[in-house]
């Protein structure tokens, strides 16, 4: 419309009025834009920044790979094998339930393995990587990279995990590791962050948990960018790690695994042991499990199976097993008379096949009576009474200590768990732990390794290792050259009057006509053993069960039989090592342990296999078929790999 | 130089015009196009492709058109601008029936080979028929209540079309844009403070009454709320993309993190970094620098073209200028607003700046207009 020309002034005015207020109130908001920008770049820009470097970088640990375990020739006995694996982290998976489907169409998944997982990434903060499958093989692994997109939170990983190629045969001894868990960390003071990663795997038990320290090794890192869904683009630095050292053993792989297979079938223990330093060259109980089970994580019809076997498989009997001695404990007890010259050895002592004691008969087990025996004719026949008599003479005080002397009652500090003190009684032990005084008979059940002695294989090892070199032999499992080598164990000081009765009663058992060894000789030259055998009673048979015509002990259950021992050391003028081996309820040491302890004494003198013509004439063609018959359990060198470290 | 000559009584034609367009602004608006250009560029991973070129090319033909009509005389403009207007109702009522749907609202109608966004259209149309209303009503009925709600009328009905399909931010972004060209009018303070008080005094009642039996919103609005006024609450949640914005915007620091090496962009923490949260790229990658120098370059194209409204003594043309400018500070105001955490996230893009075909061309007509009214203008008597 036409306007007066006072008309546009006033519309001009007006808008120029209005104009510049708009403009005014534009220019105080981009005033308050740039305020707000300032302060966050300028004055908060630090703290941004540190939320931005937060966002991008993950810090992610390393784990170190775990030092080797290998046998004193270094036959690998615990390394480590590529393992394939899917981890998944919750926060950048999104919806968990829909990427564990997805993932399970592409690999074996079974339902326990995907609520395990489940579990793990809830009871898990959710940036920490969970692994939801292992050990997968390449094409798997493969068709997970290859659908990375559509599994988002998920990651193909490749790691190492342990494997155990002698499987069973050094289960005991090496042990198993696996998964940390809540019990593992409360054990540590301050753990090592790399035991937080799920599923790091730590050493459960034998020298996997106990040199733990050393095989494990310091984790390096590695600090990645990664973008909003958690994929890593670039790898920023890297701190290198350092692998754990190896362990080397004094065990020699191929007699361990010769005597673990001599024990097949029994319920028993076998420990070899190096005389001159204490080197444990094997230390089998029988039956063993396979650790790689664990490492796998172990299904629990598979662990109860183990659980409730009643040859307890998953206890290492060598050390942990503790068994009244019997007549492996004779030798002490004729030191311990010898030293308080209550006889001098030579005098004999008439057995009639029982001795009244304090109102009590005690029994030779030969209910017939040897008559007069001395004291070497006491040790390889096996004299009861003789033994009785000596112990009344000389008193449990003397007895504990001898015993004490040998090896026996003492914890050894060696890398494997559950090491057992076993049991020398004394006067205090019993007041304490018995409520009632000493008795007399007591002292004569002791005599004999009955009553209250409980003794492990390994002490018996020892105890033989340490009659036959009156050194003070103490056991050891890791063989460490440089340390021990020079300081040769102190001296027993036994006198060699005294050790020459024994030598002599030993060597009379395993080799004299009327030895209760006997039949277990070996003619070979220079290998030839000395030994005592040994049959302790679990439960006698009672008065019922003898009325009911139980007489002996093949009638009983297994569970109550006799256990069945026998101690070695050989060769007999120069030994080298010594054997001892328990059969639980394996029933006579002379008809069932001392054949046992023969062919691992000579397995040992033979580099793993006893050579027929060792033996005796007339038993070469049993033994021949035996050794047959156990060649085809046995491993062939060749499946021992030899590890270069 | 003739821009200078304010006191001219001539007005130029023919191609003597070249010489009397506001060139400061062309030469402002080149270099606001230019940091786009170079943001795209940086956000693909220092490739032209897919932004960068396509964008800098849609300048080109959004400067040619600015030219276009700038060239065309201003009383063409006024006089089409009641057609323009119903035209972009038809389309916008054309898109309520005939609509194709994209990203969960409806916005584009497509016409043979042209896919139109009437809403963009709709932004300078209602600008140009209120600048046409007010120029052609009388000046004493400006305040009168009818006419004032006419004209409110105008703005609003292309604005609700707009939030049915639904596009809160250019909803909005007409209504203001329409406001303020009722306000540069001259039309009472009254209504705008009456406006304002009302406003207020409904935030306040949705805020009051939450918890209480009459509450206005729902509970998980009111959740929304929160996560505005204070993204931290939930940051994976509604507040993660405010969150990594200003994460990014505040590690910018003075002079940012250099080119091409803001780590949150590249690594894609910032959602929609080509479009809508540009700036945060720009402020990550360019610092308080780069970010205010932008804010800056804005200020002055508001600056010269505020000088052309004030200079001519064309009504139609003064309000037009006004009103586009208006609309082009609400942009990049509510969009920095929005990056930095002061405004909710709505799809506002950065003008100019952002990756985008419609936005630019439209903002560019609108810029044509301002030189039309600039070149066309009445001059002042010496």
């Amino acid at each position: 419309m036409k306007r007066s020309e006072r008309e546009k002034e006033f519309s001009r005015r007006t808008i120029s009025r209005r104009g510049l207020i708009l403009g005014g109130m534009q220019l105080g908001l981009a005033g308050t834009l740039l305020w707000r920008l300032r302060d966050m770049q300028l004055n908060q820009s630090e703290q941004f920044r540190l939320l931005a470097e937060e966002n991008r970088i993950n810090l992610r640990l390393l784990p170190p790979t775990r030092g080797l375990i290998i046998d004193r020739n270094g036959v690998l006995l615990a390394g480590n094998e590529q393992n394939y694996r899917v981890v998944i982290k919750r926060d950048d998976a999104g919806d968990i339930d829909l990427v564990l489907e997805r993932l399970a169409q592409l690999i074996d998944l079974s339902e326990d393995e995907i609520e395990r997982a489940r579990r793990d990434m809830l009871r898990h903060r959710p940036f920490v990587p969970v692994t939801v499958a292992e050990r997968l093989s390449w094409e798997e692994i493969s068709r997970v990279a290859a659908n990375a997109p559509a599994l988002p939170g998920v990651t193909p990983e490749m790691g190492l995990s342990r494997y155990y190629p002698l499987r069973r045969d050094t289960a005991h001894v090496v042990g198993y590791v696996g998964p940390v868990s809540e019990r593992d960390l409360e054990a540590l003071e301050a753990p090592d962050p790399v035991l937080m990663i799920p599923r790091f795997q730590i050493g459960k038990s034998g020298v996997e948990r106990m040199q733990e320290d050393r095989l494990r090794g310091r984790a390096g890192s590695q600090r990645v960018e990664v973008n909003a869904v958690g994929r890593v683009m670039r790898e920023l630095d890297r701190v290198e790690g350092v692998p754990g050292g190896n362990v080397q053993l004094t065990i020699d792989a191929k007699l361990q695994n010769y005597a673990l297979e001599r024990l097949h079938g029994q319920s028993a223990a076998a420990v070899v042991m190096d005389v001159t330093n204490g080197d444990i060259l094997a230390l089998a109980s029988g039956p063993s499990f396979d650790p790689n089970l664990f490492v796998r994580g172990i299904s629990s019809t598979d662990f109860n199976a183990l659980l409730n076997d009643e040859h307890r498989p998953l206890v290492n009997k060598t050390v942990q097993g503790m068994y009244p001695p019997g007549s492996t404990f004779k030798m002490v007890t004729a030191l311990a008379a010898l030293e308080a010259e209550v006889t001098d050895g030579r005098e004999t002592v008439f057995c009639p096949g029982h001795m009244d004691i304090a109102g009590h008969r005690f029994h030779c087990w030969r209910r017939g009576g040897h008559g007069r025996v001395g004291m070497v004719s006491a040790l390889s026949e096996s004299c009861d009474v003789y033994f009785y008599e000596m112990a009344q003479r000389c008193g449990i005080d003397k007895i504990n200590a001898m015993s004490t002397r040998l090896g026996l009652g003492i914890r050894y500090q060696l890398p494997i768990t559950s090491v057992s003190a076993g049991l020398n009684p004394t006067r205090e032990w019993k007041r304490n732990n018995r409520n009632s005084e000493w008795r007399i008979g007591d002292t004569v059940n002791a005599s004999i390794g009955q009553g209250f002695v409980l003794t492990t294989p390994l002490q018996l090892a020892v105890m033989t290792a340490r009659l036959a070199t009156n050194t003070a032999v103490l056991p050891r499992l890791i063989r460490e050259p440089l340390e021990r080598s020079e300081d040769v164990a102190a001296s027993l000081d036994l006198r060699p009057e005294w050790l020459r009765l024994i030598y002599r009663g030993m060597h009379e058992t395993v080799n004299d006509r009327r030895g209760t060894a006997y039949s277990s000789r070996v003619v070979a030259e220079g290998q030839v053993m000395a030994g005592k055998t040994g049959t302790s009673q679990v439960f006698s048979i009672t008065r019922a069960e003898r009325e009911a015509g139980i007489r002996r002990q093949e009638d009983l259950p297994w569970n109550r039989r006799n256990h069945a021992l026998f101690v070695d050391y050989a060769p007999a003028d120069d030994p080298k090592i010594a054997v001892a081996v328990v059969v639980e309820h394996g029933g006579g040491g002379s008809s069932v342990a001392a054949p046992i302890g023969r062919d691992i004494t000579l397995a040992a003198l033979n580099d793993g296999r006893p050579p027929l013509s060792a033996y005796p004439a007339p038993q070469r063609n049993r033994i021949h078929s035996e050794q047959q018959e156990m060649e085809e359990r046995l491993r062939r060198p060749e499946d021992m790999r030899l590890s270069r470290v | 130089m003739s821009y200078l000559e304010y006191n001219t009584k001539r007005m130029p034609s023919g191609l003597a015009k070249v010489l009397y367009l506001n060139w400061p602004l062309v030469a402002f608006l080149i270099a606001t196009a230019a940091y786009g250009v170079v943001m795209l560029y940086s956000i693909a991973g220092g490739n032209l492709q897919p932004w960068a070129e396509p964008q800098a090319r849609r300048f080109a033909i959004g400067l040619l058109v600015m030219f276009v009509v700038a060239f065309v005389p201003l009383w063409f403009w006024r006089s089409i601008a009641g057609l323009a207007y119903a035209l972009s109702l038809i389309l916008l009522l054309g898109v309520e029936f005939f609509g194709t749907v994209g990203m969960g609202a409806k916005r584009w109608l497509v016409i043979g080979p042209f896919r139109l966004q009437p809403s963009e259209l709709a932004k300078i149309t209602t600008i140009m028929a209120l600048a046409a209303y007010y120029d052609a009503l009388d000046l004493k009925k400006v305040s009168q209540p009818h006419w004032v709600i006419l004209a409110a009328l105008i703005a609003l009905v292309p604005a609700l079309l707009v939030l049915r399909q639904p596009d809160l931010g250019t909803a909005a972004l007409i209504a203001l844009g329409g406001g303020v060209v009722i306000f540069a009018a001259g039309v009472h303070w009254g209504y705008f403070a009456a406006l304002i008080g009302s406003g207020v005094a409904l935030a306040t009642a949705v805020i009051a009454s939450r918890g209480t039996e009459w509450q206005l919103l729902k509970d998980y609005q009111y959740r929304r709320i929160d996560a505005f006024l204070d993204p931290t609450i939930d940051p994976l949640g509604a507040g993660y993309h405010i969150n990594q914005s200003m994460i990014a915007l505040g590690s910018g620091g003075w002079s940012g993190r250099g080119f091409m090496e803001g780590t949150q962009a590249r690594l894609n923490f910032l959602p929609e970094k080509h479009t809508d949260f540009i700036f945060t790229t720009l402020a990550e990658e360019f610092g308080f620098l780069g970010a205010s120098s932008l804010l800056l370059l804005y200020m002055l194209i508001l600056g010269v073209c505020l000088l052309t409204a004030l200079r001519t003594t064309n009504r139609f043309g003064a309000l037009l200028v006004i009103g586009v400018i208006g609309t082009f500070f609400l942009y990049f105001a509510v969009n920095m607003a929005m990056v930095m955490g002061l405004a909710p996230v709505v799809g506002v893009p950065l003008p100019l700046v952002s990756y985008g075909g419609s936005a630019m061309i439209v903002l560019m007509v609108g810029f044509g207009l301002v030189q039309s009214a600039h070149v066309h203008r009445s001059r002042l008597p010496s």
